[in-house]
């Protein structure tokens, strides 16, 4: 009974090693399949639907979703053990959205810390507070929260969700005393100018314990995807935001009273 | 934090002026050596070899031309102009005129040579003919060695025209007591035996060579002091008129007598680490822990209020500009085997002492500073890293790193101490190990390594498993079971031994009689003198007279092998999709990917020497109807698109350098075929052979020269570099490579192993993305890695990652806010990241 949660299956697309700019230390970010948003910028589309896919990436076909048990995961996340303790890193959970399959999640989070490493996960938040509560939080050393913009309209706009219940949990999960760290990624034309990332450096300055908000600069990393999986990517048009445009960003930012990094 | 002196100095003027006038013309031989050892050669035809060599480096000590470079504080140079280089007809010489008009032309390493050079060589090499240690090596091999080096199996090329070189000498010693103390130790030797001892003849020989030697290098070091004078009295500038004042008071006190500031050490130094290499042309003469010989005299001036550090930082950089200035001319396949003009002299920070403490000193943070400041090959900087190796110092380490230099190269004391020991070397001489070369750990001052003492490539054994030792109509080793025969995987892995293993007593045979024709033609006085027990054996360091002797030959293609090995077992053995006929059909063709130019000229020359041998006349129509033959070969379609699918099998199957444990224990293995049989082996100093595992740049000229192998790997590409595996197929990242490659035993392989990552410059950004990548190596060392060293790529390297993705495969860039894998990313963001790349940090 007490090993059951290694036996949970899950679906994941994607596990990459030595991942540095998510996290502290040197990490495997594992990526979980489903998402209920819907964000017009995201550079993996083939994380949104839950369903097994096939991608066509550089002329070749290439199924994108696997179902795998906590324990499979674990064993390929603990080939880097070395460099996790040398570097203070461990395991992040991206997407999609983990919150999407609590218990798979919770459960390899549980794993990682059961063999001492670092628990991270990027998330949007966008679930139940109690699951994540009851879940998540107990396993989890370091939240990466994305937060795209205090405006719930323009955010069902641009990620067909509004942002209310994401906002709320954002206050809910910090005052459980969960370290967290909001992440920005800034979009021109969405949420690009000083306005708008002075009130999310706002609001992020107000919550409980948060010292740390990362703006993480658009790119186009994604566009391709979109082709193999049959779909139009609508942002093609998008210029990233030059280094100029980010380091004014982060000033403002600061003035709101918050420690602001470029990138993660 | 530590108290160490880790500071950025800045790179005074005089330094990039140095340099400037180093790069500005095309290097170029001169002939005044080879001159001035003919003439004395011709004057002692009767004496004992020992003190002919002390002789002719005597008559060389007081006759090369000398000359300061402008600006120079550290004096001594074996060269008229920069970057010339002498020769060395003792060692061979018919390659040199072989190759009189086209060494300024050929593309690796080109020289100039002018035509009064070439006269004075052409004469000199008259006297020559018959008498190098490359004709009498020559002699002692067997028949069979001679056939397989013909056939490329394994090359002991290096030592078989040029001297040996591989050593690190007592520096120390020449600072400590001078030659002048030195020469006082060899003349109490001498009056210590009695002329009614048995070996008295051969022991009174040596040691008045090397009373000869020291008593030359002094005399050298007074022509300087005596031309500095003389360039000071006509210098106009006060300034340099009184820096060449003191190198003139310099030059008259070391090296013969003990060295008493940090600048007289650092002089001493110099004339020490030049005059090796007027000797004798080995390369790899290596300065070794430079930071730990010259600490003492840094600190005794710095206590002293003598020095500061931006004056030490200026004499260290000039230093490393003069090892640079030194150059050694190749035949023109041996340099492809070396390219870069590189003399491999390899110098060490860091590390422990013989009671295993850390030595880490301000010299060692200002030794990387004086890479970064000259930013030039030499010297090929390392770094010890043990647990007790303070961050710090990797810090700075991993801030040159980032530099793309590709120093320094970092190594595992972890590995290396044990693995050392494992071959009878002690515990105290084992923790004060340094490189030799490019990955060789010895003990300085006591070892006659042989490092490098041949190229074994483990591709050509494979390939005669399928011919059953035939090569090009000849039967070059052992006459194994038809491939077509076999019917388990273990047969086809016992014919692959069995071909090793032959080959491996041929190298050995090669490597033996070499060494012999070395201890009898060119026994080198001047190095013995300054290595352990030389002057206590009465004997030079080629007859035996270090503390540890080894032979080293270096085996390389394991990551092919491994999984050439693994596809015959899956595919034939285990999975029977294809037959051993038509694997062996499939190598005969390319794979029907056709043949290079190369390999037409090649084969076509086979078949015409075969039609010669039979007594057939080739007329050139002849030869260019087999030319277009072998060009033109027409495969029916239904068996290219058969080879296209053996292609796609093997493709699909897992690969070394994924971390998977399955396949990474059959590396490890198969490294053992060369590693373990290698072990049994003696050489004639009473030594051992140990293996290393790295080609240098060889596994591309070597490539060359093997055909298709059943790794799916093409006829005449090149063979995977070092311990890594073959560029492209691993795919996950540099940790799962790193955990593969940690998985072969080093600790066997105690000549050195070798383990080259690339990343870009940005996935070491900022002090988190230093510390990261510092945790990298930290973690691979953990796991019993002995050696790494990174490309940090350029600009020019992204531009050949989007033209050739499938050699980039693992090439790590950070976009944005992350890292990925940079042949994974779409077209455009890689232009996005290549524009970036000039912005530096």
């Amino acid at each position: 009974m007490s090993d059951d949660y290694r036996k949970i299956q899950g679906r994941i697309f994607d596990i990459q090693k030595y991942s540095i700019h998510d996290g502290p230390g040197i990490r495997t970010i594992v990526f979980l399949k489903g998402c209920p948003l819907r964000c017009k910028w995201c550079c993996n589309p083939e994380s949104q639907t839950r369903d097994i896919q096939i991608m066509v990436q550089n002329g070749k076909e290439k199924t994108v979703g696997r179902d795998v048990t906590v324990e499979e995961v674990m064993e390929e996340v603990m080939k880097d053990a070395a460099y996790y303790r040398r570097s203070g890193g461990g395991l992040t959970l991206s997407g999609g959205e983990c919150l999407l399959q609590p218990d798979f999640a919770g459960a390899l989070l549980r794993c990682a810390k059961e063999s001492g490493i670092h628990t991270a996960i990027e998330s949007t938040g966008f679930a139940k507070f109690e699951t994540i509560q009851e879940k998540i939080l107990p396993w989890l050393d370091l939240y990466l929260m994305d937060i795209k913009h205090m405006d719930s309209k323009k955010h069902k706009m641009f990620t067909s969700q509004p942002n209310e219940r994401i906002l709320e949990n954002a206050r809910k999960i910090t005052d459980a005393g969960q370290n967290l760290i909001v992440r920005v990624p800034v979009i021109p034309t969405f949420n690009d100018t000083p306005e708008e990332i002075y009130a999310i450096a706002r609001f992020a300055r107000y919550l409980k314990g948060v010292k740390e908000m990362n703006l993480l600069p658009y790119h186009r990393l994604g566009q391709d995807k979109y082709e193999g999986i049959g779909r139009e990517y609508t942002l093609a048009h998008l210029v990233p935001p030059s280094n100029e445009h980010m380091e004014m960003l982060k000033e403002v930012a600061e003035s709101a009273g918050i420690h602001v990094k470029i990138g993660g | 934090m530590g108290n160490y002196y880790d500071r950025d100095v800045e790179k005074r003027p005089r330094i990039q002026k140095l340099i400037d006038d180093l790069y500005d013309h095309m290097p170029e031989i001169e002939a005044d050596r080879a001159v001035i050892l003919t003439e004395s050669y011709q004057e002692t035809e009767e004496e004992p070899i020992v003190l002919r060599r002390a002789k002719a480096f005597q008559a060389i000590c007081e006759k090369l031309p000398i000359t300061i470079r402008p600006g120079e504080l550290i004096v001594g140079s074996n060269s008229k102009v920069a970057r010339g280089c002498q020769v060395f007809p003792e060692y061979s010489f018919s390659w040199v005129e072989d190759e009189f008009d086209t060494f300024s032309t050929r593309s690796a390493d080109p020289f100039h040579i002018s035509e009064e050079a070439k006269q004075q060589l052409h004469e000199a090499y008259k006297y020559w003919k018959g008498k190098t240690t490359s004709d009498l090596a020559t002699s002692f091999m067997t028949e069979e060695t001679l056939l397989a080096m013909k056939h490329n199996i394994f090359t002991p090329g290096n030592y078989f025209y040029n001297g040996i070189g591989h050593f690190t000498v007592k520096y120390w010693e020449v600072l400590e007591l001078g030659y002048e103390g030195i020469m006082r130790k060899a003349e109490e030797e001498l009056a210590a035996h009695t002329a009614g001892e048995a070996d008295y003849a051969e022991r009174s020989a040596f040691l008045k060579a090397v009373i000869i030697c020291c008593k030359a290098a002094i005399h050298y070091a007074g022509r300087y002091a005596v031309l500095a004078r003389e360039e000071a009295a006509a210098c106009q500038d006060p300034v340099r008129k009184q820096e060449l004042l003191a190198i003139a008071a310099n030059c008259e006190r070391v090296p013969a007598k003990p060295a008493e500031s940090f600048y007289e050490a650092c002089q001493s130094f110099w004339f020490v680490q030049m005059l090796l290499q007027t000797e004798s042309s080995g390369h790899s003469i290596s300065p070794g822990r430079f930071d730990q010989y010259m600490y003492p005299y840094f600190k005794k001036d710095l206590d002293a209020g003598k020095i500061t550090h931006e004056d030490a930082q200026e004499l260290l950089d000039c230093i490393w500009v003069k090892l640079n200035d030194l150059n050694k001319v190749r035949d023109a396949a041996s340099a492809e085997g070396f390219a870069g003009y590189s003399l491999f002299q390899n110098l060490i920070v860091g590390g422990q002492n013989e009671e295993g403490e850390d030595m880490t000193n301000d010299l060692s943070f200002m030794c990387i500073e004086a890479s970064m400041h000259v930013h030039l090959p030499a010297p090929s900087l390392s770094i010890r890293v043990w647990n007790e190796t303070p961050d710090e110092l990797m810090i700075k380490a991993a801030k040159l790193t980032r530099t793309g230099i590709g120093l320094p190269a970092y190594y595992n004391d972890e590995v290396i101490i044990p693995a050392i020991m494992n071959r009878g070397v002690f515990l105290r001489d084992a923790r004060v190990y340094n490189i030799i070369g490019c990955v060789e750990p010895q003990v300085p001052g006591k070892t006659d390594g042989w490092h490098d003492a041949a190229f074994f490539n483990m591709l050509r054994p494979l390939e005669l498993v399928f011919t059953s030792g035939e090569d090009f109509g000849e039967q070059v080793g052992p006459r194994t079971m038809p491939v077509e025969e076999m019917t388990s995987f273990d047969q086809f892995y016992d014919a692959y031994q069995t071909q090793m293993n032959y080959f491996i007593r041929l190298m050995v045979n090669a490597d033996n009689s070499i060494d012999l024709a070395h201890a009898k033609r060119c026994p080198l006085p001047y190095q013995s003198s300054m290595i352990d027990d030389c002057i206590s054996r009465g004997k030079s360091l080629q007859e035996g007279g270090a503390v540890y002797n080894f032979t080293g030959p270096q085996g390389f293609g394991i990551a092919n092998a491994t999984d050439a090995l693994y596809a015959i077992k899956e595919l034939v053995f285990e999975q029977k999709k294809v037959s051993m006929e038509e694997y062996k059909r499939a190598l005969a063709d390319n794979f029907g990917r056709g043949f290079s130019k190369e390999r037409i000229t090649f084969l076509t020359k086979e078949v015409a020497e075969q039609l010669g041998a039979a007594g057939k006349q080739v007329t050139p129509e002849i030869a260019a109807a087999v030319a277009s033959g072998f060009r033109d070969l027409k495969l029916p379609e239904e068996t290219v698109k058969r080879y296209d699918e053996l292609l796609k099998m093997i493709d699909e199957l897992p690969k070394y350098g994924n971390d998977i444990r399955e396949i990474d224990e059959f590396a490890r293995e198969v490294a053992y075929t060369y590693t373990k049989p290698l072990e049994q082996y003696k050489n004639p100093r009473g030594g051992r052979f140990q293996a290393g595992l790295y080609p240098v740049s060889a596994n591309v000229p070597l490539g060359a020269q093997t055909g298709a192998t059943p790794d799916g790997r093409l006829a005449n590409t090149p063979i995977a570099d070092g311990v890594g595996p073959v560029a492209g197929r691993d795919v996950h990242g540099p940790t799962a490579t790193a955990n593969s490659v940690a998985r072969l035993d080093h600790f066997i392989a105690s000549n050195g192993t070798l383990f080259n990552q690339k990343f870009h410059p940005s996935a070491l950004s900022g002090m988190e993305g230093l510390q990261k990548f510092v945790a990298l190596i930290r973690s691979f060392f953990d796991q019993k890695g002995m050696h790494m060293q990174f490309n940090v790529v350029s600009r020019e390297t992204l531009l050949d990652a989007q033209a050739h993705p499938e050699n980039y495969k693992n090439l790590v860039v950070r976009v944005a806010g992350y890292s990925a894998l940079f042949t994974t990313l779409s077209r455009s963001l890689q232009d996005d990241i290549i524009n970036r790349t000039t912005q530096g940090f």
